[in-house]
């Protein structure tokens, strides 16, 4: 979403979609996770509005659809692909919206080949290093700043012109492959250079439009049959639903969720909807746009203000090693010259104010050397492999259970039984927390608890009624919750350990003249307290992350913010949510006394905007593509924009508008740049820069599949996939292989409405338990037939990487699919359960391997082959020894699966 | 004197009246649309957490989703969850712009949301000795939990086997329609919580416009297979206060086709008894009467 | 029992003459009052579970929840609840929760309790001098100014302020393998 529209997240709101003639839901099981938000779906289609549902499984979501679209798992991008196909072909694109708002007439650089041209690859594949040089992917006439995703790449690029330009030494090497890769939830800004060249005719062999065109040309109809199982009769109609119920009278809107991301290819499953969002004109409108649909209260807000190695608040990126980096040279590399990330100087500048205050002054570079580097990637499965080789040593698990809930989940056990410290947060005892005493590790014999070096704490978390603080829900809405009551005995909020364990390690080490121990001695650490347990007051920080001028006084806005540190932000996207000193997010205006989209409940950033890019609504005159589909508007006489929403447009600058040569920034920008965010102000349906895997998606087959990819015969993997050979993380062997036949049938694990993700605020209730009380898998009756499994009976699933049991319910709703040929039985498998709880059952995750997007580093757990028979697994060291046994017989060694070019 | 219960009831048509409120709100109810129940058991858990009713075990029964199985003392909102291999009948919730599409993977998952009837003549209160389960002032029917003894007369006597009596407690449960949420004018758990206003709340009156609407609609969208259950007040229990629309026939949903007050034949019975009870006291006066000196 | 309240007299004057209705109501049905009318306080808050957000309305007695619903005024839920959010009740207040803070030693069998105030010392000299052993000035010659022996998962069911006070306290502490469920 970063990647092709400038910010990372949804770019509607739930009630919009009521608005839509047509609702496109695939990757996500809407009703069954996001029930109460599914009310505006059916809304939508209490208005007469198509609902198309693609999905491996019939769910309570298909049941309401009207079109459902079984599909093979892990082919999303060959079934988006061939509907981009299908637009192009039929010349069903909105012509007059893509040649305004989208790079497609930009013409792209003479370096650049495409998978057409190499043969299922882009152009810049290093193979030693595992990564991309995305040098040849530029437009023609020099690089463009991602406004999100790997700005790292940039960096380089830049420093690299630096050098030639100034001489000297040699600064840094190239750092693509071994850094921290790219984020695909940035908010961005981007610069182009001025000379970006552009085809309105779309002619242009080089322009994006015709690489697009021939790019997808391959994915036909007979080919997503073949790919994806889909019929092309039910495709077609698929693609002509969609085509119309697009255009300048009707919206199409997306919702997505982690059917999509959980990938080694996820990020591009998303851009491929990107790409169809924004040639069938349904960005920026109402009834349309991209809903990312996230599964936690504020996996938003921890994006946004991240708990994340990669990012800073605001989507800031993290500072790389580079020699003699200073703030001049960060900012360089990581801010543009044209959009609103030309302000990125005045964003870092008053973050770091806000954190070390009257310390962060122009003569140190306003502390800048206080920011630790990164060095390659640090995400969550890394810090895994750092664990079992004992590099990371202390762990914090914070309202998170990987013993259950991550990827291959004997690694994560393993990992923390390689710890010297260990500190568990949560309501109950959940896997996470006892893993050394009754982990199914302590069961196979492979860990002794008196073995385990580990010091385990488990301190009792405070729940929501007994705090305050707001949540970012799934559409960049911040909403506050207030505190009922005090939590009982030693149960406390995280804002009460983090501040209260900062300020023991500050007074522990204060009179410290350690250069170390600066950064922590002078951070700005004086929150208020209050009630009986000292709670640090959440306003308190919620005014610091929204910033204060020099006199200490709220800020409005983040055009408020100065380069000079005469202010202070903690998070320059939230700037405002405390504007004149009220908490917005705790704004209640009961929705029945507001507009539909009641812009005074709540605040969502950025401006409180709940549309974003909402300048496309209207043409490039600034008129409503049509009077059905009216939202934003320029009006004459008032000289502004006017209509339903907060504009994200400069209000006052005109539709004709072309900024003056050298502009910089916003100023920058043209009258129809709507997408604000952007480099060059477009929709980007090619990404010159910001993906590590490619300027365009390709459909490649999962880590684990017993399928050849048929749309890049020679290529079977994402080249660039995260891939980790580990003893506890063996991959499958590709098809045609030996031993591939040994794990014939896909996996896929998801959510059941009746508990939550890992289980910790499910299954320890007796009310949800006893909705769904057991682990169980979803076989056809074909798969159970074929493997003598019975209805209610039990079965044992089994991976390179794990055995588990679960129930067996034999249902249609799991249909087999006619793929190249044969029949592909799917096994459904939900991921909530665990050894402990009320309701209990072995995890799903224990067959996952670790493979990951190599942009946003999120695990393949949509798609994985497997073996499945009946009867229950075997116990103590017998269930290794099965695992084990898979792994001979399929003849896995550590190379299997780790190769970067190849067909198989 | 010995009155025929229903006779009031008859005369007035409605059951608060026949009970002997005087100026009570009007009659209130459910309508469960099930052609747009997503199957969240949101009703289930709400209902609970609201009535403090006890889990009711922990069961996988592979019966699709429902592993609450029915109603009973401990579930007093259930959802029903159905397979069928079947080609025609979405739940299609508006007049989709082609009319109703068919089902692309000729299968077909119906969810219900079920719940006691509060039926208009209800067998379970006339069968109850101690006064425990009584027609309240909406005309629902409620078991006081301080007077009931379970004695279980009430159990056999539901056409649709919805009351039951409780492990280790004895006593008969039900859905109560949230009897003191009412009186503050808040409406019942279950209705509060539906996502999707499968379970509506309101007087019977509104419902039963709004059902024929909704009834009307599905049939012009194609959707021949939808009917209401439980909304004719001429039927076997004189129509429920809790009525659906359903998309199949009522067995498919586990309901009684064509269910019948148990204590239907009560009035004539009544009408012996009292006839009886006449003579009885005829033949008492006319012995006192023959002792007089 | 008052003569007056005889179920036989009430059906009389009443007019219930079935008995079924207004003449059996028991005093304690006459009394109900539901614990949504009698709270003390109405506190509004957001449901903890996914991320559609739906409001909730937390009803307190005697400084205890009592009932957890939905917000009807919120244009998003508008009142409606899921059956996670409807269990908000027995999430906040079941008997699951634990309230004591537990301690493992190294290659102990079992948990002890431990009070608050010594656990959090503990965990700060754990932090301190994790923190000393595996400082790292420079990587290959360049300038790192970090700790790689001290890692965090959790996030995306915290608020924002909790996230914003992590990120804060384990940037100042050099700590960068800060992640979330966003990845998972």
């Amino acid at each position: 979403m970063g990647t092709s529209f400038g910010r990372g997240g949804a770019t509607t709101f739930q009630q919009d979609l009521q608005n839509a003639d047509c609702i496109l839901i695939e990757g996500s099981n809407m009703a069954e996770c996001h029930p109460v938000g599914f009310q505006w779906v059916m809304e939508a289609k209490a208005r007469g509005a198509t609902l198309v549902h693609v999905d491996p499984r019939y769910t309570r979501t298909s049941a309401l659809a009207d079109i459902h679209v079984p599909i093979r798992v892990g082919t999303d991008i060959a079934f988006l692909g061939g509907i981009v196909n299908y637009v192009i072909e039929h010349d069903a694109y909105f012509h007059d919206y893509v040649v305004a708002f989208t790079n497609a007439p930009t013409i792209v650089g003479e370096e650049f080949k495409d998978t057409e041209d190499l043969d299922g690859v882009f152009s810049g594949l290093d193979a030693d290093q595992r990564s991309y040089d995305p040098a040849s992917w530029q437009y023609e006439g020099g690089p463009v700043q991602a406004a999100s995703g790997q700005r790292e790449q940039e960096f380089d690029e830049k420093l690299r012109e630096r050098e030639a330009q100034g001489g000297g030494e040699k600064r840094h090497q190239p750092s693509v492959a071994a850094a921290g890769r790219g984020e695909s939830h940035g908010s961005g800004g981007a610069s182009v250079p001025a000379s970006v060249k552009r085809d309105e005719t779309l002619q242009h062999p080089r322009c994006v439009f015709q690489i697009v065109k021939r790019h997808f040309s391959r994915y036909t109809p007979e080919l997503v049959e073949q790919v994806c199982g889909i019929p092309q009769e039910l495709f077609l109609k698929v693609c002509r639903t969609l085509t119309e119920n697009s255009g300048r009278e009707r919206t199409t809107a997306m919702a997505y969720a982690v059917g999509w991301t959980q990938h080694s290819v996820g990020v591009q499953y998303i851009r491929t909807a990107a790409i169809l969002q924004l040639l069938l004109g349904n960005m920026g409108r109402p009834g349309g746009g991209i809903l990312a649909l996230r599964g936690h209260a504020s996996i938003q807000g921890s994006t946004d203000i991240p708990t994340l190695y990669n990012l800073l608040p605001g989507y800031i990126p993290m500072p790389h090693a580079h020699q003699d980096e200073d703030l001049d040279m960060f900012i360089e590399g990581a801010s543009t010259e044209k959009g609103y990330w030309g302000g990125m100087r005045s964003y870092m500048v008053s973050l770091l104010k806000a954190w070390w205050g009257p310390h962060a002054t122009e003569d140190n570079d306003f502390c800048f050397d206080y920011l630790p580097r990164l060095t390659g990637s640090h995400s969550t499965y890394e810090t895994v492999m750092a664990q079992l080789d004992g590099e990371c040593k202390g762990y914090f698990v914070v309202g998170e259970n990987p013993a259950v809930g991550s990827a291959n989940a004997a690694m994560q056990r393993l990992g923390m039984a390689n710890l010297d410290w260990l500190v568990v947060r949560d309501f109950s005892l959940i896997e996470s927390a006892t893993w050394w005493k009754d982990g199914p590790e302590i069961e196979t014999g492979e860990l002794q608890t008196e073995d385990i070096p580990t010091e385990v704490f488990f301190f009792p978390a405070a729940a929501h009624t007994e705090k305050n603080g707001s949540f970012t829900n799934t559409q960049r809405m911040l909403q506050w919750h207030h505190a009922a009551v005090e939590p009982a005995a030693d149960a406390r909020s995280e804002l009460w350990f983090y501040y209260h364990l900062g300020r023991i390690i500050r007074e522990k080490l204060a009179g410290s003249t350690d250069e170390m121990d600066r950064p922590v001695l002078e951070l700005q650490w004086d929150y208020p307290t209050e009630g009986a347990v000292a709670e640090p007051s959440a306003e308190a920080v919620l005014a610091e992350i929204n910033g204060w001028d020099a006199e200490g006084r709220p800020l409005a806005s983040y055009e408020q913010l100065n380069e000079d540190g005469s202010t202070a932000c903690g998070c320059w996207i939230y700037c405002g949510v405390y504007t004149t000193g009220v908490n917005q997010a705790a704004r209640r205006k009961p929705g029945q006394e507001q507009s539909w989209v009641a812009p005074e409940w709540g605040w969502a950033w950025p401006a409180n905007r709940r549309i974003i890019y909402n300048r496309a609504s209207a043409d490039r005159e600034g008129k409503p593509w049509s009077e059905r589909k009216a939202y934003i508007w320029w009006d004459d006489e008032e000289a502004k924009w006017v209509g339903h929403d907060v504009p994200d447009f400069d209000p006052a600058k005109s539709p004709w508008h072309r900024p003056p040569a050298g502009a910089t920034g916003a100023e920058a920008l043209a009258g129809d740049d709507a997408f604000v965010m952007q480099g060059d102000g477009k929709g980007w349906l090619y990404v010159p820069s910001g993906l590590t895997d490619g300027p365009l998606p390709a459909h490649y087959e999962p880590q684990d599949s017993p399928f050849p990819n048929l749309v890049y015969p020679h290529q079977q993997r994402n080249p660039v996939r995260q891939v980790f050979s580990r003893r506890h993380n063996r991959y499958h062997p590709g098809p045609g292989q030996p031993g591939s036949e040994i794990f014939p049938y896909m996996l896929t694990t998801y959510r059941l409405t009746e508990h939550h993700t890992a289980g910790g605020m499910s299954r320890w209730l007796s009310y949800l338990s006893e909705l769904q009380p057991e682990m169980f898998c979803e076989v056809s009756p074909e798969l159970a037939a074929e493997r003598g499994l019975e209805h209610n009976g039990w079965a044992t699933v089994i991976t390179a990487r794990g055995v588990i049991e679960a129930r067996v319910m034999v249902t249609d709703r799991v249909a087999p699919l006619e793929v190249q040929g044969r029949m592909l039985h799917q096994i459904g498998l939900p991921y909530h359960w665990g050894p402990n709880g009320y309701a209990k059952g072995d995890a799903a995750n224990e067959l996952a391997n670790i493979s990951l997007d190599p942009n946003s580093h999120i695990q393949e757990v949509k798609a994985m082959s497997g073996d499945i028979r009946p009867g229950r697994r075997p116990r103590g060291a017998a269930r290794t020894a099965l695992v084990e046994e898979y792994i001979r017989r399929a003849g896995i060694t550590p190379e299997t699966g780790m190769e970067v070019r190849g067909g198989r | 004197m010995v009155a025929n219960p229903f006779a009031s009831l008859l005369e007035h048509g409605d059951p608060a009246t026949a009970a002997g409120y005087v100026d009570h709100p009007p009659r209130m109810g459910f309508f469960t649309d099930t052609s747009v129940c997503i199957g969240c058991k949101a009703c289930e858990v709400a209902c609970k957490e609201w009535n403090h009713v006890p889990e009711g075990g922990l069961q996988f029964t592979g019966m699709s989703y429902d592993n609450t199985v029915g109603l009973g003392a401990d579930t007093w909102r259930h959802v029903a969850f159905i397979e069928q291999r079947k080609r025609v009948g979405q739940q299609v919730t508006g007049a989709a712009a082609d009319g109703a599409a068919p089902a692309e993977s000729g299968i077909r998952w119906l969810m219900a949301s079920d719940v006691c009837k509060h039926c208009t003549h209800a067998a379970c209160l006339d069968v109850c000795p101690t006064g425990a389960l009584f027609r309240t002032e909406f005309g629902t029917v409620v078991v006081q939990e301080d007077v009931c003894n379970g004695c279980g007369y009430c159990i056999p006597a539901c056409p649709y086997g919805v009351i039951d009596q409780r492990h280790g407690d004895g006593r008969a449960w039900k859905c109560t329609l949230c009897y003191d949420r009412l009186g503050v004018g808040a409406e019942p758990a279950c209705a509060k919580a539906c996502p999707t206003d499968s379970i509506q709340f309101g007087t019977l009156e509104e419902l039963h416009l709004r059902a024929d609407r909704r009834l009307a609609q599905l049939h012009g969208a194609g959707v021949s297979d939808a009917r209401l259950y439980g909304r004719d007040p001429d039927d076997g229990v004189g129509g429920d206060g809790a009525f659906f629309l359903l998309l199949d026939e009522p067995e498919v949903y586990g309901l009684p086709p064509d269910p019948i007050v148990t204590t239907r034949d009560l009035p004539a019975m009544w009408r012996r008894v009292a006839t009886a009870a006449a003579l009885v006291a005829g033949t008492v006066a006319v012995s006192f009467t023959r002792k007089a000196p | 029992m008052n003569i007056a309240q005889w179920p036989v007299r009430r059906q009389r004057t009443t007019g219930d003459v079935s008995g079924r209705g207004v003449a059996v109501k028991s005093s304690k049905t006459e009394r109900l009052t539901p614990r949504i009318a009698d709270a003390d306080e109405v506190v509004k808050s957001v449901c903890p579970y996914c991320a559609v957000g739906c409001g909730q309305t937390v009803f307190v007695r005697d400084e205890k929840v009592v009932q957890i619903e939905g917000d009807p005024d919120s244009p998003v839920s508008r009142g409606r609840l899921c059956p996670k959010g409807s269990a908000s009740l027995q999430l906040t207040t079941g008997e699951a929760r634990r309230y004591e803070v537990l301690h493992r030693r190294p290659h102990a069998t079992d948990w002890e309790v431990l009070d608050l105030e010594t656990a959090m010392d503990m965990v700060a000299e754990r932090v301190i001098k994790t923190r000393r052993e595996t400082w790292q000035w420079e990587q290959d010659g360049k300038r790192v100014r970090r700790t790689m022996g001290i890692a965090s998962l959790g996030g995306a069911t915290l608020d924002n302020e909790e996230n914003y006070l992590m990120k804060k306290l384990y940037t100042a502490l050099g700590a960068i393998q800060i992640e979330n469920q966003a990845r998972i």
